[in-house]
């Protein structure tokens, strides 16, 4: 496997790791009752947003740059 | 002498001999941390109720390191990229900047996370003694809710010299919230941001101690775990570190201006490295600081 494909299936672990924070979040929210959690959890969904962007536009540029074919 | 196939790919591989190499070598890391991790999962599917620790580490400082590795992922890719494009100016802006995110982890490893752990401390309290301490245990509220129980106090230790001196009968601990309040569920751990300890002083006998120690490795099997774990990744991040530096060395410069493919390959294999490592911790986060 190459860096390229090495990087995306990073990517998509991050992004699992993402939502699985924003998950563990909303779970010590419910269960201890900190807001600040809320916000914790939020950030997170977001990151795993950027991080998905990010996965979609890395395979079209390493394409279009005929890194990958 | 021209070392052979470190550009172009051997016929019968259909690879170049340093791929083949870095993933040969990643393999047998993958044993490694694989069995660390094993023993980990298997050391607290076998503890006592109450007697695994939880929620000491610090969330949104792990966060934050895991951030900046994901981040200097990102830019070591960048910096290969900018080798295949041929543009030596903006491969050594990425690749600073990941060198930059690897010291940063190492120091807020080092520097922060690590010795505030060295400054904690904690007390496991023998079972016939568990009573005795209640009202800083809050054991009877736990059982009503049906929670495990808790066998440990912990805190700052404000006579330090009770660890060594058998004269001294006694810790002074300034406790932690959760030992100072434990019925109220707010002061129970986990904390987003970690709670400093109170200024409330609990007595605790030695007589009535299992085992008493600082956070160091020998306070448990989760610190020895941790430290373990986290220390060996460390040393894999500083080796990374070391590599992108070379890497930005006039000796590499010289290598892109002989055949640039050459350095593009030494900088893929070295990412290739680099993303294992990042690759573990996004393993090592959830499973130490979160679960």
């Amino acid at each position: 496997m190459s860096i390229k494909g090495f990087h995306i299936l990073f990517i998509v672990v991050s992004t699992l790791l993402a939502l699985g924070i924003g998950c563990w979040c909303i779970w010590v929210d419910l269960t201890v009752g900190e807001p600040v959690y809320r916000t914790g959890a939020i950030a997170s969904f977001v990151s795993a947003v950027v991080l998905i962007v990010y996965g979609v536009l890395f395979y079209r540029k390493m394409k279009r740059l005929r890194l990958i074919t | 002498m021209e070392i052979p196939y470190t550009v172009s790919a051997r016929r019968d591989t259909g690879l170049w001999n340093a791929k083949v190499g870095i993933w040969l070598f990643l393999a047998s890391e993958v044993m490694l941390f694989g069995g660390l991790f094993s023993a980990y999962i298997f050391l607290r599917l076998d503890a006592e109720p109450g007697d695994w620790p939880h929620g000491l580490l610090n969330v949104p400082v792990g966060t934050g390191n895991t951030a900046i590795l994901i981040a200097s992922s990102v830019t070591v890719v960048l910096a290969w990229a900018a080798l295949k494009m041929r543009d030596l100016t903006k491969y050594r802006i990425y690749m600073a900047i990941t060198i930059l995110c690897g010291v940063t982890f190492l120091v807020v490893k080092l520097a922060y996370e690590w010795p505030q752990k060295f400054e904690h401390f904690g007390a496991f309290i023998k079972e016939d003694a568990l009573g005795k301490y209640e009202p800083y245990l809050g054991n009877k509220h736990l059982l009503e809710k049906g929670l495990s129980p808790r066998k440990e106090i912990t805190g700052h230790l404000h006579n330090k010299e009770a660890l060594s001196d058998p004269n001294i009968k006694e810790y002074e601990i300034a406790l932690d919230p959760v030992y100072a309040d434990p019925t109220n569920p707010a002061m129970d751990r986990p904390h987003f941001w970690p709670m400093p300890a109170t200024e409330k002083i609990a007595t605790i006998e030695k007589s009535d101690v299992k085992y008493a120690n600082m956070f160091l490795p020998k306070h448990s099997a989760y610190f020895a775990s941790y430290f373990t774990i986290t220390g060996l990744h460390g040393a894999h991040v500083l080796g990374g570190v070391l590599v992108f530096c070379y890497m930005m060395l006039p000796a590499s410069t010289r290598i892109y201006r002989h055949n640039p493919e050459h350095l593009a390959n030494r900088v893929e294999v070295a990412g290739l490295f680099w993303h294992f490592v990042d690759l573990v911790w996004i393993f090592v986060f959830p499973l130490f600081y979160l679960l």
